[in-house]
């Protein structure tokens, strides 16, 4: 969090109204998203109690475990949820384009791709824990299971592993992302409350959101005074209805929330980067259709040394990409970075747009812009320099003096004598420029898995599932 | 500071802050919360009286948001009782395999059923000497064989106060050494548990370590003897199978003691209030509170708190505490990393009068009064109006 952010926190604590910290969204938002609020039962690691789910607002689909403690029951649970998440993935498998590659074999890309919607990060780690505990299980063997569960387990563990993707919308926790738009007047702790953050945005910050009896949680931990008072009688009841019923009243509200964050996001419009991002979410969305249909293994337990440390690579690079691309499409996101000195945005007052540099063969067009700042330039001369008004351009800091900043411009600006038309902004024209540009580092060359040094544990051994892996208990 | 000079010893003075309510004591969840926020002089005061905090906040119309499910708490039962069944046959296998020792047998001692006739006070001090000497007698290595402590009830000086500690927990000893043995119900799934869940386990277990290296010194023996290496026992997988690991608790350890010694002494907070300040509820022959709530809350708000939005987690008396946060306009409620952020500034009027520029900096905030200014013109700028 940066001090604009904290800025923008006291200004909402003061005016009791949540304050924007972006003008633009951030993620990508499906025509179709598969909202899931799954509950789980206390004290238990993965152990499913209830969800709700479904990708039409009028109509969810309520899903209960009746005997939390059944582990039959508890599979049954998991085979209807495959039964709503199975279609909905694989209704997005069949059209396709090919996308060529250079250097590489051209592939078939989804058009769209599913999205999971949750309430909140505990609702991620639950998936995840939900995929751990199924994708493992085979339909046949001693505890045999429903062929889908093994098959939802791979989908779950996908979509929570993409929920740590930066920049990825596969996945989203409606917490997370309407964090990232918009900033309350209250602790980031208290954020993760998702009745009291809409409240925040919406009408302002009310009691009642932390109250349990008005706003159950939004799962999946559920209000230990429900499972005390309503929950524990109702199982011992034995009559499912009434579990089905009393676990109605927890997540309905929640529900209702869900699709009012996901109307408040689309009343943003798209930052300029969020069709690129989506468009690597459908690429990784194929690719994992892909394995599935061929018959690759599940998911292993943990990674492998090269595994891992070319997963930890993709990340880093896909969050310094995602920030980069933020600042890019969001002026209030560049400002943090005018703020700390790596930004600059102001006037052109001159321009010299035929300046050249060299003589003869070697002459080089590089043309010279002055812009009148307010912000603190602390950027040493030479810094390369990317601007969001000209993606495409390339420049470097010449200097800067007392507001007023000199800039070359190394790239972008046409093949001929003189600079193309338009690439040199005017005088009088508002820009901004920035050392925060998308040139990152190469991958580093990992070698195959199978060429593991010993200093990292050697060559992995190759995952085969056995009969204890699906044994496993889950009680 | 008054200066006058007050009759009475510090524990008398305790017990009149606390009154006739019946006193609470300490576990090491309070006392790793309390190292967590050690500048909270209400805290600290509460706490080092007895007081039933949950009560208090009940009865301010502020109740605590924590509560436990019972299926957690049956869960947490169960799994208790498995790895301690046919006495601890379960733990010891993996003490065995964990430690590799030889551990032939063992005997096994629970200490929670000493004194439970007494009444609260007393009894604890009955099994807390019973403690000692059981601990004694095995520091001094009169028998060699293995033994474990159930539920021994372990002293802790809190601010210049003692403090009993219920540690629902055992402490194993062989030739000599010691190992706190925590059972936890929170799974490990593939090598790894929940990182908020396993760090609450290690602070817990540090204070527990400190307890028990403090009574071996005060009995005359090298507090070493208590390993830093505390034993976590939780489920493994989904399944209800116990699992060991050993967890280093020497950075919760250096933690926790920095904490306790730079706790303000309860003798110099009690200094500074009124003579006749009480916290007392003064429960009613059921047992629910008399006092008006208005004379409570005002007793309260005599001592000084420090919130901060982590007490929602750890403190009974938060939501009193945020709403007085809130009265105030304090820049705390929005957490620790904005108060920092904001470098002392701590009224949200101050912090936004410096940003519009309708305040002038103090000596001192100049540089985040620049910072703030210049932050409220990229927002403008950027926000096109405001």
């Amino acid at each position: 969090m940066s001090l604009l952010t904290s800025l923008a926190r006291l200004r909402a604590l003061d005016e009791g109204i949540a304050q924007p910290v972006a003008t633009v969204r951030h993620c990508h938002l499906s025509a179709r998203p598969m909202v899931f609020v799954p509950l789980r039962l206390s004290g238990e690691a993965a152990a499913p109690l209830a969800a709700m789910l479904g990708d039409d607002r009028d109509r969810p689909r309520l899903l209960v475990v009746p005997q939390p403690r059944n582990r039959d029951l508890r599979f049954a649970w998991a085979a209807e949820l495959a039964g709503v998440l199975l279609p909905y993935v694989e209704s997005f498998t069949a059209d396709t384009e090919t996308v060529e590659r250079r250097g590489g074999d051209p592939y078939e890309r989804a058009l769209d791709a599913p999205q999971l919607v949750v309430p909140n990060t505990g609702g991620v780690a639950f998936t995840r824990l939900l995929g751990r505990s199924t994708r493992f299980r085979r339909a046949d063997g001693p505890y045999p299971v429903p062929e889908s569960v093994p098959l939802l387990g791979r989908w779950l563990t996908y979509f929570a592993e993409r929920a740590a993707y930066p920049g990825s919308s596969l996945t989203l926790a409606a917490t997370e992302e309407l964090g990232r738009h918009w900033a309350s007047g209250q602790s980031g702790l208290e954020d993760g409350n998702l009745a009291s953050l809409v409240a925040w945005i919406t009408e302002g910050p009310r009691e009642e959101a932390e109250d349990p009896l008005v706003w159950p949680p939004a799962g999946p931990a559920t209000d230990p005074g429900f499972d005390a008072e309503v929950l524990a009688p109702a199982i011992d009841s034995g009559s499912a209805e009434r579990v089905t019923e009393a676990l109605r009243t927890q997540l309905a509200p929640t529900w209702r929330l869900m699709w009012q964050a996901l109307d408040l996001l689309a009343g943003l419009e798209p930052g300029a980067s969020v069709a690129q991002r989506w468009e690597q979410d459908r690429a990784s969305f194929s690719a994992m259709a892909e394995s599935v249909a061929e018959g690759g293994p599940p998911q292993p337990r943990r990674d492998g040394a090269v595994a891992a440390a070319a997963r930890l690579a993709r990340m880093e690079r896909a969050q310094a990409a995602y920030e980069v691309q933020r600042a890019y499409d969001d002026p209030l996101v560049m400002a943090e970075y005018r703020l700390t000195g790596e930004a600059f945005a102001g006037e052109v007052v001159e321009t010299v747009p035929d300046n050249a540099e060299g003589e003869g063969r070697s002459r080089k067009l590089r043309p010279l812009v002055v812009i009148k700042t307010d912000d603190p330039v602390l950027l040493p001369p030479g810094t390369a320099l990317g601007t969001p008004e000209r993606r495409a351009q390339g420049g470097e800091l010449v200097e800067a003096h007392e507001g007023l900043v000199t800039v070359k411009i190394t790239k972008g600006m046409g093949r001929g004598k003189t600079a193309a038309p338009g690439t040199v902004p005017d005088v009088g024209e508002r820009v901004c420029y920035t050392s925060l540009t998308g040139d990152f580092q190469g991958s580093p060359g990992l070698p195959d898995a199978e060429a593991t040094p010993w200093t990292h544990g050697g060559p992995p051994q190759q995952y085969v599932p056995d009969d204890e892996d699906a044994q496993e208990e889950w009680s | 500071m008054s200066g006058l000079k007050r009759e009475g010893d510090p524990a008398h003075r305790l017990d009149a802050l606390r009154g006739t309510t019946p006193p609470r004591p300490h576990d090491a969840r309070a006392i790793a919360a309390l190292a967590a926020n050690p500048g909270c002089a209400r805290r600290a005061l509460m706490d080092g009286a007895g007081l039933d905090k949950d009560a208090a906040a009940r009865h301010l119309g502020f109740p605590a948001p924590f509560g436990q499910s019972p299926f957690a708490i049956t869960r947490g039962n169960a799994f208790e009782a498995l790895v301690k069944a046919d006495g601890c046959a379960e733990l010891l296998r993996m003490l065995r395999e964990l430690l590799r020792l030889p551990v032939a047998e063992v005997a096994y001692h629970d200490v929670e059923n000493v004194g439970e006739n007494a009444d609260a006070r007393s009894g604890a001090h009955l099994r807390h000497a019973h403690t000692r000497s059981l601990i004694d007698r095995a520091a001094r290595g009169e028998d060699d064989a293995g033994t474990l402590y159930d539920h021994p009830l372990l002293a802790l000086t809190i601010a210049g106060h003692t403090a009993f500690l219920e540690p629902d927990v055992v402490a194993f000893q062989l030739g000599g050494r010691f190992h706190i043995v925590e059972i936890k119900s929170f799974a490990v799934i593939d090598g790894q548990a929940e990182p908020s869940a396993a760090a609450a386990a290690a602070r817990q277990a540090a204070v527990y370590v400190l307890a028990l290296r403090t009574l071996l010194e005060e009995l005359g023996h090298d507090p070493l003897r208590v390993s830093h290496d505390v034993v976590l026992v939780c489920p493994e997988n989904f399944a209800n199978r116990p699992v060991a690991t050993l967890v280093d608790v020497r950075r919760q350890l250096a933690v926790l003691r920095r904490q306790l010694a730079r706790m303000t002494t309860l003798d110099r907070l009690m200094a500074g209030l009124p003579e006749d300040l009480t916290f007392d509820l003064r429960p009613g022959e059921d047992g629910r509170p008399t006092r008006p709530v208005a004379e409570l809350a005002d007793a309260v708000r005599r001592t000084t708190a420090r919130y901060a939005p982590d007490c929602l987690s750890t403190c009974d008396l938060c939501f009193f505490c945020r709403d007085e946060a809130r009265q105030e306009g304090a820049s705390d409620l929005l957490g620790r990393q904005v108060r920092d952020e904001l470098g002392g500034v701590a009224s949200v009027a101050e912090a936004l009068g410096l940003a519009d520029g309708s305040r002038d900096p103090a000596e001192g905030q100049e540089e985040i009064a620049r910072l703030l200014r210049n932050a409220e013109r990229l927002r403008r700028e950027c926000l096109g109006s405001v």
